[in-house]
């Protein structure tokens, strides 16, 4: 415990500055990834596991096209569109197959793919750390806020993610897809009575799911070493955002990223031992006084 | 009826045993006997799983935590640290485990299905990441290396052959108890709360309780798994505790069947027999288990056990039609 330090931290405005840049992009990096699981989970009643895979492979996709193009909006769109297209394939030809069946087939399906796709990794990209590095554009110094000092790309990643989680909350609340998702989270029998192809639509939400993680990944790539098997904490992480947002809810989501980011980049000066402690003990209480999650979402 | 079963289980388990002891005489190869103390540790890591999946209808993801954490590290930080004797060093290595699973348990079988699972999981994790960061107690990323194992009754486990013996009858004596329990009233229950736990709360089944029971058994015989192995690679290792450790175990049921009680210690044969063959010709052993997992999973939807057992139904239920039809005319 270094609670001192914390304390310490709390009384220059630099320190929470920073602090607070550090958890605001871990909290909407993890919000892209969680609002994915949840979505999937909201409509097609199923916990994707190798979510955190899809993520791994954004980051991978963009190292790849960043390379030569040496372009970040490139790979960053590049890392979304190929995971999205995998996204599609992975819920066509496996997830697809054991929608309803119990959970431990759904759980080996995914667990199969993650073993698959770490090793895909490995043969495809070696088994070392890799650094993509700072995109030329945002190699400025550093913007001075309130006696703290915060890269550039901190802020631009941050408000990007904002962008995406804005144009997610538009299409999911204000257009016509977004109500047939939501109508066939409540009842897909009756959506697919209407005449609405169902299988299409739970294609589609598995792949706009695989978009976020992929987009997560690849906007991640910049700041996270990359290596095989990188997405499994992240799966982990996310399903402590579902469970303290509420399964199913995009807004709880938000909410618990950020809150799970604040908890990680202040806890990693305070107690660093005890951060991953601290989000399960969050998720604990949680569990025992609000089962259903802070905003709702589906009682279980 | 009971009693006879009980008779008939305990006569199979003393043959097995038999044939178990007997290997080293008929081979003496070094890798046989190698192999069968592996399937042994790992045959109780997936067994006792079994009892919460397959019995339960829990499926937890992190039963590994006390195969490794809850087994193979606190024996060896036992034995490493206190004068302590093998048997004592096991029993108080089973009881922290007990303590353990009845903490985490606590929490987690109040939930269910997918909620379960990731808990579990995540339970492991944590425990995992704690480890891993005490490198001054658990060698964080080497692991604990030497295990001190003094003679106790005259038995001496740093003798290979000694501890084999061992092995094999420590095993057969824990597959022993678990039938008796799957087979009594509460592994009873146990399938009720499985198959519909809201008629067991209605018959008066204390439904939490009685998960709570097997989350604790399932993770003192998988404790026990973990001892076994800690003694035969003389040492606890990250390894034992990650997460793939669960899931491997999860596939050892699925692939040896759900529905029979030996189908696990199939899986866990299976299992290892693949991975011996294949790390010997290539480094991507994940790549050939997954694909390998994909094929079961949706290929055969069920385990190679569930085969017989489904036949063995089927011809039942024709027996009894007919014997029906019989009456009838």
């Amino acid at each position: 415990m270094k609670l001192e330090a914390l304390f310490a931290c709390f009384g220059q405005m630099s320190c929470v500055v920073t602090q607070s840049t550090s958890a605001l992009i871990i909290g909407m990096l993890l919000f892209l990834v969680a609002s994915g699981v949840t979505l999937i989970f909201g409509v097609l009643n199923v916990v994707n596991f190798a979510h955190g895979t899809l993520y791994m492979l954004g980051a991978y996709i963009a190292y790849t096209v960043y390379q030569p193009t040496e372009s970040y909006f490139l790979a960053v769109v590049a890392g979304a569109i190929g995971v999205g297209i995998f996204g599609v394939l992975f819920e066509r030809f496996l997830i697809s197959k054991v929608y309803g069946q119990d959970v431990l087939m759904q759980l080996l399906v995914c667990y199969g793919v993650v073993l698959i796709m770490d090793d895909v990794v490995k043969i495809v990209w070696g088994v070392d750390f890799m650094k993509m590095g700072m995109p030329a554009a945002f190699r400025l110094p550093p913007i001075r806020l309130g006696g703290g000092l915060i890269p550039p790309f901190y802020l631009f990643l941050i408000v990007i993610s904002a962008l995406i989680g804005l144009g997610l909350w538009y299409v999911i609340t204000r257009t016509r897809y977004g109500k047939m998702v939501r109508a066939a989270a409540v009842n897909p029998a009756m959506v697919s009575a209407l005449g609405i192809r169902t299988p299409l639509l739970f294609a589609s939400v598995f792949g706009l799911g695989a978009v976020l993680a992929g987009a997560a990944g690849a906007l991640a790539a910049p700041v996270r070493a990359l290596t095989p098997g990188m997405g499994f904490s992240i799966v982990i992480e996310s399903f402590i955002v579902t469970v303290i947002g509420g399964m199913g809810s995009i807004g709880g989501a938000l909410a618990a990223a950020i809150l799970l980011g604040f908890v990680r980049s202040f806890g990693s000066v305070g107690f660093p031992l005890f951060t991953d402690g601290l989000m399960f003990l969050i998720m604990g209480l949680v569990l025992i006084f609000k089962p259903a999650g802070l905003f709702g979402g589906k009682a279980r | 009826m009971q009693k006879n079963t009980l008779a008939r289980d305990l006569i199979a388990a003393a043959v097995a045993l038999a044939l178990l002891l007997s290997v080293p005489m008929l081979t003496g190869s070094k890798a046989t006997t190698n192999f069968i103390i592996y399937v042994s540790a790992n045959g109780l890591l997936a067994m006792s799983l079994n009892l919460l999946v397959g019995y339960t209808g829990l499926v937890s993801f992190g039963h590994a935590l006390f195969f490794g954490a809850a087994g193979a590290y606190p024996f060896v930080m036992l034995m490493q640290n206190l004068p302590l004797s093998v048997p004592s060093g096991i029993l108080l290595t089973l009881g922290f485990a007990g303590v353990l699973a009845l903490l985490i348990g606590a929490i987690c079988v109040r939930l269910t299905e997918i909620y379960f699972s990731f808990l579990t999981l995540a339970f492991q994790m944590l425990i995992y990441s704690l480890m891993m960061n005490m490198i001054e107690y658990t060698g964080g990323d080497n692991g604990l290396s030497g295990i001190p194992r003094p003679p106790f009754f005259g038995i001496n486990l740093a003798d290979g052959g000694t501890f084999y013996a061992f092995a094999c009858i420590v095993f057969v004596i824990a597959i022993v108890i678990m039938r008796v329990i799957v087979m009594s009233p509460f592994g009873f229950t146990l399938r009720l709360i499985r198959d519909n736990a809201q008629r067991a709360t209605f018959l008066g089944v204390n439904v939490v309780r009685m998960k709570l029971v097997c989350f604790v058994l399932a993770g003192m015989f998988g404790s026990l798994g973990g001892i076994i192995m800690a003694l035969f690679s003389q040492g606890a290792y990250p390894s034992f505790a990650f997460w793939t450790n669960s899931g491997d175990a999860i596939f050892m049921i699925m692939l040896g069947g759900l529905n029979v009680f030996l189908g696990p210690v199939l899986g866990a044969v299976i299992l290892q027999l693949l991975n011996d063959v294949v790390t010997h010709y290539t480094k991507h052993y994940g790549l050939f288990l997954g694909l390998l997992i994909l094929l079961i999973v949706l290929g055969f939807r069920k385990g190679l056990l569930d085969f017989v057992f489904d036949w063995r139904q089927s011809r039942e239920q024709s027996a009894l039609s007919a014997e029906r039809k019989k009456a009838q005319s």
